[in-house]
């Protein structure tokens, strides 16, 4: 069983619980032993790197250097956290003066960030470590059938800490055909949905909820599967406003990726935190709960 | 202080983390083509790398432009020149705060401020926090427009009403004083 220090980030708190719980489900059923990272703190986050870059760094810094201390790999499930934990750890690799006057900052603690912690991503480990094949090895309830839009989004690939293709990504496509489901064809796959824009800018954001989900609809997807705590947010609880907007009537569940994992792998459904999800899963996963 | 304000916004620009790609722009115009918010941006994402090159330091940081940026990094992956212009627009964003300006017909300043405040506040970011933040120093009303939303989130559990505080808040708050001194030292 291979180890890693879990960062579950402050969405898993709230918003994105589902994707917390079910990352922690599936990880125990693949065989990976993820420790939370104690007392950590927020990512840094977008917009404080927005505000203030030195400051969001010093804060990513902390967490940094507390997973430094174990030895293991920092993996989040997180896209946003993914992004924001990586840049740190970049600026701090690319700027020695940076880093110089961060650990000054983590000294007032006791801390020291030597740069030595890996980031990674929840889907980015599963996909290298567990590996699809293993994933499917483990199936108790094959996805026959199901036709799944992969969403990508943008975090988790776009910025220079991707692992998969920037714009035609096709991690979430092999992991809906390992678990037996189909991957319908989703050219809005890396599309972004407007994030937390949507707050003050909501109506914009709606028009791109509108577009990803149209382009589902059209290509005959049952369901949509995200990894990113943002996108699953976005066009699961805005998904009746953009229905009001545009007159349609998209009734799309949408599922983080560790969620449909998880009804493959055969966990209950309290395990995977289904209940959470704002449009109604169950119709179109009977078949398989 | 008086360094930073003889010093070209051009040179200050390049001086923030992120921004440092901006004399690399050749004016193609790839990022405003790929970006999925230009139509709300008063002047197009290359149009304001043009401004910062043209230093046009008012224009530029008193505009609600960058704040429009929704970080998705489509200009980033394609730029041919490595300007990494998401970073660039989060500089700028950076700038504006720094120098006391406030963009008129944009509320994500004030978004971006809120959830800042959460942070200092809890270690974490509580998202009824942030929005209840938000909402009360722009207009309460538009929050009933969110209502509906809002209740989803609640009703399925996804919307705590309190905060959890990280346990080494006195930790974190240390390491920004300290941040702050080594950086004011310079």
């Amino acid at each position: 069983m291979k180890s890693y220090t879990y960062f579950p980030g402050c969405s898993s708190e709230a918003t994105a619980v589902g994707l917390d719980v079910s990352s922690r489900s599936i990880a125990e059923a693949l065989g990976m032993e993820l420790k939370e990272l104690e007392d950590w703190n927020c990512c840094g986050s977008t917009p404080y790197g927005s505000l203030d870059e030195l400051e969001a760094i010093a804060v990513a810094a902390r967490n940094l250097a507390l997973a430094e201390k174990t030895g293991l790999d920092l993996v989040t499930p997180c896209s946003s956290c993914f992004v924001t934990l990586s840049k740190a750890r970049v600026h701090m690799m690319e700027k020695p003066q940076l880093k110089a006057k961060v650990n000054q900052a983590l000294a007032a603690v006791g801390l020291e960030y030597k740069g030595t912690v890996k980031v990674r991503l929840l889907i980015e480990a599963l996909m290298s470590d567990i590996t699809a094949e293993t994933i499917t090895s483990k199936v108790k309830k094959p996805l026959k059938g199901l036709k799944v839009a992969p969403y990508t989004g943008c975090q988790e690939v776009r910025p220079r800490f991707g692992f998969d293709h920037p714009e035609n990504p096709i991690a979430l496509d092999t992991i809906v055909e390992a678990v037996g489901a189909d991957a319908v064809p989703y050219p809005s796959k890396s599309k972004c949905c407007g994030g937390s824009a949507v707050i003050a800018e909501e109506g914009l954001c709606i028009e791109l909820m509108y577009k990803l989900l149209d382009d589902a609809a059209k290509n005959g997807a049952e369901c949509i599967v995200t990894p990113c705590p943002l996108c699953q947010m976005n066009l699961d609880a805005y998904q009746a406003k953009v229905n009001s907007k545009y007159n349609t009537n998209f009734n799309l569940p949408v599922l983080f990726v560790t969620q449909l994992i998880g009804v493959a792998l055969g966990l209950k459904q309290d395990k995977l935190g289904l209940k959470k999800n704002i449009v109604n899963p169950n119709k179109v996963l009977a078949k398989y709960l | 202080m008086e360094k930073t304000q003889t010093m070209s916004f051009l040179k200050e620009v390049s001086q923030v983390p992120g921004g440092e790609g901006v004399n690399l722009c050749i004016q193609c115009g790839t990022c405003t083509a790929s970006c999925p918010s230009a139509k709300i941006w008063e002047y197009t994402p290359s149009e304001v790398i043009a401004m910062v090159r043209a230093d046009m330091r008012d224009a530029v940081l008193s505009s609600s432009s960058m704040w429009c940026c929704l970080s998705c990094y489509s200009c980033t992956v394609r730029c041919p020149r490595d300007v990494e212009p998401t970073s660039l627009f989060h500089a700028l964003e950076s700038l504006a705060i720094k120098h006391g300006y406030k963009p008129k017909n944009t509320t994500t300043p004030v978004m971006y401020n809120s959830f800042v405040k959460s942070i200092k506040k809890n270690g974490r970011v509580s998202e009824f926090q942030m929005m209840m933040g938000y909402y009360l120093s722009t207009n309460p009303f538009s929050a009933l427009g969110m209502m509906s939303v809002a209740w989803k989130l609640l009703s399925h559990g996804r919307m705590p009403l309190s905060a959890r505080k990280i346990k080494g808040k006195k930790d974190l708050d240390k390491i920004v004083k300290k941040l702050n001194e080594v950086r004011g030292a310079q």
